[in-house]
């Protein structure tokens, strides 16, 4: 098991490190304007634009160019032109508020995820099935900003039932906390909650047909017995993978939810960035975002090794 | 002796896309206590839909079921979710033929017979099933069973798998054990172990079985009665001596002579049945085998009724309209 | 992977697995209905000059700040003095401002939605065509040759997946909106459509490439497949004219969910200001500037997301009927091969109570 982990963590710094080349490509490197220039961003002027050649080399070459970006961005003294701010310090700040969002939103969706893709698959065809099967297709089709749009001005605006955004520590006043953080949560989770019912739906309608169900009810087993212990059970098996992996992308929807709810969070800060074209932060954001994904694919590795005996510790899942 | 498992005129069809899918079409025999009854055929020819619907696991919305299955005084056809559940595992275990995908691979060998045992007995601490899943995996010959119940199944070879099979089909002491092709997804040294398996059980505890086989050869070694099915009928019936030495049915001939032997001369090649299994949904009228006979003539164009033909043999019947003396002259 | 209408695999004398696929999807009313409603929307997009031209009488990017209008005997202020603008005017106004203005500038709203529309709707058919395209070949190719092939595809599409596909779209859609795409004799600005177009066909690629390789993986093994190999075929013949027609359903169920995909990436990208670029207009973008008017006027946000809502909804269920008819084992039915053998394993599976 030991030996497992650290193979893990190897390959973890592995991806990382290229993940990081990724980002000093994207940009740095592939975009054609002056990169200097690019990061002066709105504030630009001449003695800014040199010195920032400076401290990020431009006029080095490409590798050393890589280095410094590793310097600056790990060394805590990433500054942002446009805002002025040590970016390091301020995604410190938004962790709690995009935790919190995320982690709710994950709890929610896989709770009714699951529920839906089973209560579907085990009256496949009936009229349970067709409205949840509806619904589903209904939420992985909706973009973020349009749902958001219509709890704002339903919920919030127009009637006032809940707080149009702001964040509320968990610390300071759980109530409050989680009043702020419902409508981010709910349409955070509908999509995923579309894509998980439907994903379960499957994946049990398909083991349904496995040897061992029929096993299991040739020894008497009653059909929930049936349902849950054998065809769930081995139909949670991926959506285990997808969760990781899920879980690792969300500071996308993220960034956008948390802007359009001033959660304060990293997204939102991401959300200001980009409006301002303020590239220092983003790039900052970006590895930490994927250091989430490549942290969770290496839980979900490990998680996967006890909900499947098969799976030897060492291979990766598939 | 009064049968312990009665068939009567067992029909089985599902509707499909194209049609009326017939898998089995008026299938009667009796299960006495003790005996070992052998069902061959190919794939297709319906003995695993017959065997399966025994047991109820065929039922679904596009299946049609008719006919009665008897079990002591139990009219199973009919019988509802709750009193088959009581009947499967309990009165009439099975067996399947792939022992790998038979068992779930992420529960323990042991866990899996504990929830047999709990199905029926849900009183039964965990302490006692574990027990006696050591106890049975013991006794069908499982070295180590202290060690070995809690192991995977991907964990046991394929011989190991199926007689952990056996030993959880034999849990609660059933009556009749179902084997649907329990050797054929092993090898050939491996078969004749479960095939011994089986036999020792059947002596020992007169542990009424039927056998479901596509092999003649492993039911030379076991059976005491054979049915021949084809396109979802029985074909021929009879005792095993019967069947083998004097069989009556060109379908039951076809599927001996295709038996290799260790007394032919070498160089000559493998008989074969021409032609290949019907389509359960495109059953040419009268005898189903008619196209892949070579004896067919006129009157097969009518279904030949499963009749005793044979003065001396009441209880070897077949379906087949050509006279004994014909048969006699085609077997020479 | 889903079991494909073989070619070689269907029985004599029935139906070919593709007519029979036909006969599935003509019998699903609601999927059809979907494809209807897409239709729809496409013919609803394509009349944006039509539009323009005839009735509105502007375009897309005319701004109508200070002008008036005439309605019945009033006249209304296109935007009023504390920034409102109008709201739908219906026909009252001869059809000008069906919709209503798009805010402080005051542009035509239906026009704004049309011509959006287009783009949108060219952004998520290229890129899923590009994605779709690129992964198949890609696909064919690790799964072909294996070895060191594979293992470089495998690999590099492993390294873009470990980005999630969102933030790297953000962060390329970020970076190249401000300085460009110069790749050799190619060199695109930061406001051409084709960057978005790029980015979302790029980042999606990974995710095609694995099942594409799968499936490549296990069709090689299948006899034809080295009979082709065996008459001396060529690895191009034996990719494209042997292993590509089996895979073809997937391919296309493949494509319309990519689309849906797509379109959704795009109106993201474009509401967070990182998509399509002004002076370009797609449905991403209106709802990104309609969101501060949200409380004095919602229909700015809620119409172009609507509007998305309904194609990738539309997409989305034709996508399932596309897939339904083409691998009918995806619903619980009873499958009818010629092969008795065949036929009477797969029943005696059956769904039991």
């Amino acid at each position: 098991m030991a030996r497992f982990i650290v193979r893990r963590l190897v390959g973890m710094i592995a991806v990382l490190f290229a993940v990081s080349v990724i980002v000093f490509l994207v940009f740095n490197v592939i975009p054609s304007s002056d990169p200097a220039q690019r990061m002066a961003g709105k504030a630009a002027t001449p003695t800014l634009i040199e010195s920032i050649n400076e401290e990020w080399g431009f006029d080095d070459s490409l590798p050393q160019q890589y280095v410094k970006m590793m310097e600056n961005i790990f060394t805590g003294d990433l500054i942002s032109y446009e805002g002025r701010e040590n970016v390091n310090e301020r995604i410190v700040e938004g962790i709690p508020a995009t935790f919190s969002l995320c982690l709710g939103a994950a709890v929610i969706w896989m709770f009714f995820g699951i529920l839906f893709g089973y209560l579907s698959a085990v009256r496949a065809g009936g009229r349970l099935d067709n409205s949840l099967t509806v619904l589903a297709v209904a939420g992985i089709s909706m973009p973020l900003p349009l749902l958001a749009a219509f709890f704002l001005n339903y919920l919030t605006y127009k009637t006032e039932i809940l707080p149009s955004g702001g964040f509320v520590e968990f610390t300071e006043n759980p109530l409050e906390w989680a009043e702020h953080l419902i409508l981010p949560w709910v349409t955070l989770a509908i999509l995923y909650i579309g894509f998980y019912s439907r994903v379960l739906r499957t994946n049990m309608l398909d083991a349904m047909h496995e040897d061992y169900v029929r096993t299991a009810r040739a020894k008497g087993l009653g059909e929930r017995k049936v349902m849950t212990r054998h065809v769930l059970r081995n139909s949670l098996v991926p959506i285990v993978t997808l969760f990781g992996l899920d879980v690792g992308a969300l500071l996308g929807g993220a960034i956008v939810i948390e802007g359009i709810f001033s959660l304060g969070g990293i997204g939102e800060y991401a959300f200001l960035s980009l409006k301002n074209q303020d590239l220092p932060p983003i790039m900052a954001i970006v590895l930490f975002g994927a250091f989430f994904i490549v942290l969770f694919n290496a839980l979900v590795d490990i998680a996967y090794a006890y909900l499947d005996p098969r799976v030897k510790l060492g291979e990766s899942a598939q | 002796m009064s049968a312990l498992l009665s068939v009567r005129d067992l029909r089985v069809g599902f509707a499909t896309e194209g049609g009326l899918l017939q898998a089995v079409d008026g299938v009667s025999f009796d299960l006495v206590p003790g005996e070992v009854l052998a069902i061959v055929g190919e794939s297709g020819s319906g003995k695993s839909v017959a065997a399966q619907t025994i047991l109820g696991l065929t039922r679904s919305p596009n299946a049609r079921i008719e006919g009665s299955v008897r079990l002591g005084e139990t009219e199973l056809i009919e019988a509802d979710d709750a009193a088959m559940r009581r009947v499967r595992g309990a009165r009439v275990a099975m067996i399947f033929q792939d022992p790998m995908t038979s068992f779930n691979p992420v529960y323990r060998i042991g866990a899996q017979i504990g929830e047999a045992i709990r199905a029926h007995r849900p009183d039964a601490s965990r302490g006692e099933t574990r027990e006696r899943a050591i106890e049975l995996l013991g006794s069908v010959g499982i070295p180590d069973p202290e060690s070995r119940v809690d192991s995977y199944p991907h964990e046991f070879s394929g011989g190991m798998r199926q007689r952990a099979m056996i030993a959880m089909a034999l849990a609660l002491e059933p009556e009749v054990l179902i084997a649907d092709e329990p050797t054929t997804a092993l090898d050939v040294t491996v078969q004749a172990q479960i095939l011994a398996l089986i036999e020792r059980l059947n002596r020992e505890r007169g542990l009424a079985t039927i056998l479901i086989t596509h092999d003649l050869g492993v039911v030379a070694e076991t059976a005491d009665r054979v049915l021949v099915m084809y396109g979802g009928r029985i074909v021929e019936e009879g005792t095993l001596d019967e069947i083998f030495y004097d069989p009556q049915h060109p379908y039951t001939w076809g599927l001996l002579d295709s038996l290799p032997r260790l007394d032919q001369p070498r160089q000559e090649r493998l008989r074969q049945i021409g032609g290949s299994p019907p389509s359960p949904i495109d059953l040419p009228p009268g005898c189903a085998f008619r196209p892949r006979c070579p004896y067919a003539f006129d009157r097969c164009g009518e279904l030949p009724g499963l009749e005793a033909r044979l003065a001396d043999s009441p209880a070897h019947r077949d379906r087949c309209w050509l006279s004994p003396g014909e048969k006699r002259e085609a077997r020479k | 992977m889903a079991s494909q209408p073989n070619a070689e695999e269907a029985a004599p004398g029935a139906a070919g697995p593709w007519r029979l696929a036909w006969r599935r999807l003509r019998r699903n009313r609601i999927a059809l209905a979907f494809l209807g409603l897409f239709v729809l929307i496409v013919a609803f997009c394509l009349a944006a000059p039509l539009w323009a031209n005839q009735v509105a009488d502007t375009g897309p990017n005319d701004t109508h700040t200070l002008e008036k209008l005439g309605v019945g005997g009033e006249t209304r202020e296109v935007v009023s003095p504390s920034g409102k603008p109008i709201g739908p005017q219906w026909f009252e106004a001869d059809g000008k401002f069906f919709l209503g203005a798009d805010g402080r500038l005051g542009r035509d709203e239906m026009v704004r939605l049309m011509y959006g529309g287009r783009t949108s709707l060219l952004i998520g058919f290229s890129a899923a065509a590009i994605m779709t395209l690129l992964g198949t070949i890609l696909g064919l190719l690790a799964g072909y040759y294996r070895g060191w092939t594979d293992t470089l595809i495998a690999r590099t599409m492993d390294v873009i997946w470990a980005f999630p596909v969102t933030l790297l779209a953000i962060a390329l859609g970020l970076a190249l909106a401000i300085g460009g795409l110069r790749i050799g004799p190619i060199h695109l600005s930061g406001e051409s459509i084709w960057i978005p177009i790029l980015i979302i066909g790029f980042v999606f690629v990974p995710y095609m490439v694995r099942p594409i390789r799968g499936e490549v993986l296990s069709l090689r093994e299948k006899e034809f497949v080295e009979a082709a190999i065996a008459q001396g075929a060529s690895p191009l013949r034996v990719m494209f004219a042997e292993i590509l027609p089996n895979m073809l359903s997937t391919i296309i169920v493949f494509f319309t969910l990519n689309v849906a995909n797509a379109m959704l990436l795009e109106s993201l990208l474009s509401f967070l200001g990182v998509g399509v670029q002004p002076p370009n207009t797609s449905w991403g973008t209106m709802i990104g500037s309609g969101f501060d008017l949200l409380t004095s006027a919602p229909l700015l946000t809620l119409l172009p997301g609507t509007m998305i809502f309904l194609t990738v909804l539309a997409v989305n269920v034709f996508g399932d009927g596309l897939r339904d008819a083409l691998d009918p084992r995806a619903k619980v039915r009873v499958q009818v091969e010629a092969r008795a053998g065949m036929a009477a394993d797969e029943v005696s599976g059956g769904v039991a109570p």
